[in-house]
């Protein structure tokens, strides 16, 4: 079993990056593809990637760290981005990541034991004319508040 | 035909519940039966008032905002398609009193076209400057933009068509135009809006550019926290390829030209062109030392013509009517309009695209109408995370390159994020210093490590661990961060924090705890 599920991975790892390997610059377009895939980006894509683009892996591991977007493990079942920039804070959005962090019981980074929310700091949204903003998955929500993170939290907790 | 409806897609719209609202609108049109649809437009620009609907009257158009799905059934009740009179009607939009006084010369269609709609584009003066531009010699076209003074609305404020000229002028098998939609700065919105709201304007820009430098190959780089704005692109991109605007013959000329997107991954830094360069490159997005210019060897060691996204935009507008008269507009070197993005605690927040030279203070208090909480604005902070805070006495400056320069400031990408009374200065320096930790790329030691000191020195005056000392420590680190670093990520990143320590030294004193009455 383990072997077949191992295969089925680098089926999946090799599908990505022949689709695109043959683009100019392509390792970022490679890398959103295989989070896409996966929701993060597995070490065993790494050589894969290096392989198919005639690079070191050191290379793309330096690529894959130096991009805030990319994952290392994969995140809950659904991911909330709060805006840390200043248009959001000048409108409560610190005192709103803080009350997250409370109502989650976890900080920047990490995922409720649950997995069922992982959260993420993010800077800036393009939403500063109707701050606080945040994103949950890939929804935008603007003039967010108490109100409105409660009702996430308890839709998806339900 | 249909009676149109319009809803917005823009982000503005889209993260306030614009979607449901086009459902039960559709649900709305479909139950009473009327010969209606529903087009989804970008935004007016007038955040406060998002989302915000509008309808197609004989009369003209008529807008109802700031509307959410439960007002639908009684809009229509009160006769929506003849803009009957409803508590949430503003009338005409373009009467309404921000969007009035505005010139709208790069955001001239946003928000009134479908945004995916060539014909749409074409029947509001789209295309007229390509048209234009296939009818001269290369060199004319980039004459026409550096005669019109457009410089980079990205914040660097470096003449456009310079740029241009350097390209042209140089010899290479392969050339590039590389815009530059990164657009990270807190307190802007301007580039997502084009994206969202008239893609092709952005098209027709770099196509522009292309013929003008000799470069057959676009790219747009936008962040990956601009979702919609990037599916918009896309899509636009296909549409005018199919429609031959883009690929082998520009509209049946013998020119060559195609585009494509490319997505960022979350580093502020690669908003810095170099950083951006070595991004498309499938590089850590680390910023190179110049010379060599991009124009000169850029995008793959070619020479590259990059640009942000508001300044392609702009060259549409100037090969259609000429580079005098976009010159006309603005004051002193800064010609032209620019789309001041108002953010942040603001009352009236949106873009507002007006010629340079208004004030400070016009903008934030007439404009902007003071913060939305009601209370004092404290300070307001100009041209993203590496801007210079700027306190009331300041309010005279006119919005100006180097009006900004000569009091210490910067305009860049013309964000302006507004902070009432509450807001603590200290802690926004020390904000800085941390956003700066978090985003540098760590290739000069200024910035990465500079950044991190900053922090731990502002920590330390906060704990009121020999404040004195430990602010002179900053002021001489921002010195060093400012003429040691690489790019403007570190060498920026001052700004905001001496321009906090200047002006309210009152914030970076030790706080004087209340003593607990017996």
């Amino acid at each position: 079993m383990m072997q077949a599920a191992g295969t089925e991975v680098m089926q999946r790892i090799t599908d990505v990056v022949d689709a695109l390997k043959e683009k100019d610059g392509a390792l970022l377009p490679i890398l959103h593809g295989i989070q896409d895939e996966f929701g993060y980006v597995p070490d065993e894509s790494v050589p894969v990637i290096a392989d198919a683009l005639n690079l070191s892996r050191a290379d793309v591991h330096g690529v894959v760290t130096f991009y805030h977007d990319y994952r290392k493990h994969p995140a809950g079942r659904h991911v909330l981005k709060i805006c840390r920039a200043e248009a959001c804070q000048a409108l409560g959005g610190q005192a709103l990541a803080e009350r997250a962090m409370a109502l989650l019981g976890i900080g920047f980074h990490e995922t409720t034991t649950d997995n069922a929310f992982t959260l993420e700091p993010t800077f800036c949204l393009g939403l500063c004319a109707c701050a606080p903003a945040a994103m949950l998955d890939n929804q935008l929500i603007a003039r967010f508040d108490e109100t409105k993170l409660a009702e996430i939290v308890k839709e998806i907790r339900s | 035909m249909s009676q149109r409806i319009y809803v917005p897609r823009d982000s503005f719209a889209l993260a306030l519940g614009a979607d449901k609202i086009a459902a039960v609108i559709q649900n709305e049109i479909a139950a009473r039966g009327l010969d209606a649809l529903v087009v989804r437009n970008g935004s007016r620009g007038m955040a406060w008032l998002e989302p915000m609907v509008e309808v197609e009257t004989a009369g003209g158009r008529i807008a109802y905002g700031p509307v959410t799905p439960a007002d639908v059934a009684s809009l229509f009740a009160a006769g929506l398609l003849e803009g009957g009179d409803h508590p949430l009607s503003l009338g005409d939009p373009e009467q309404i009193p921000f969007l009035k006084r505005q010139q709208r010369l790069t955001f001239a269609r946003c928000g009134i076209i479908d945004p995916l709609s060539l014909e749409d584009y074409e029947a509001h003066g789209g295309l007229a400057g390509l048209r234009n531009a296939l009818a001269m010699p290369p060199l004319e076209i980039v004459k026409q933009v550096t005669e019109s003074g457009l410089r980079g609305r990205g914040g660097a404020g470096f003449p456009t068509g310079i740029k241009w000229q350097t390209v042209h002028d140089a010899k290479a098998t392969q050339k590039y135009i590389v815009c530059n939609a990164d657009e990270g700065d807190s307190g802007t919105f301007a580039d997502r809006m084009i994206m969202e709201g008239d893609p092709f304007v952005l098209i027709e820009g770099m196509i522009i550019a292309g013929i003008a430098t000799g470069a057959t190959h676009g790219y747009v780089y936008i962040r990956s926290e601009y979702p919609e704005a990037i599916k918009v692109m896309e899509e636009a991109i296909g549409i005018a390829r199919h429609a031959g605007l883009l690929g082998w013959n520009v509209l049946g000329s013998p020119n060559l030209f195609d585009m494509e997107v490319r997505v960022g991954a979350g580093a502020y830094v690669c908003g810095e062109e170099t950083a951006l360069l070595n991004s498309l490159e499938g590089k850590r997005g680390v910023v190179r030392a110049k010379p060599p210019l991009p124009a000169i060897e850029g995008l793959f060691g070619k020479p590259t013509v990059i640009n942000n996204l508001i300044s392609l935009a702009s060259v549409p507008i100037i090969l259609d009517k000429g580079g005098a008269y976009y010159r006309d507009f603005g004051m002193g070197r800064s010609r032209g309009t620019i789309p001041i993005q108002i953010a942040g605690n603001v009352r009236y927040g949106g873009l507002f695209e007006a010629a340079f030279g208004l004030t400070l203070g016009e903008i934030v208090n007439d404009i902007g109408g003071g913060t939305a909480t009601g209370r004092p604005i404290k300070a307001v902070q100009v041209g993203g995370p590496l801007g210079a805070y700027f306190p009331e006495k300041l309010f005279d400056t006119q919005f100006d390159y180097e009006a900004f320069t000569a009091v210490g400031g910067l305009i860049g990408h013309a964000g302006i994020v507004v902070f009432d009374d509450t807001a603590d200065m200290l802690h926004m320096a020390r904000f800085a210093m941390e956003f700066c930790a978090i985003e540098s790329c760590g290739k000069c030691t200024p910035c990465r490590i500079g950044s991190t000191r900053g922090v731990e020195v502002l920590d330390k005056v906060r704990a009121g661990i020999e404040p004195e000392r430990n602010l002179a420590l900053v002021t001489d680190l921002c010195n060093t961060m400012k003429f040691g670093s690489l790019c403007a990520l570190g060498g920026f990143t001052p700004y905001p924090v001496m321009s906090a320590l200047t002006h309210f030294p009152d914030d970076f004193r030790p706080q004087v705890l209340p003593v607990a009455a017996e």
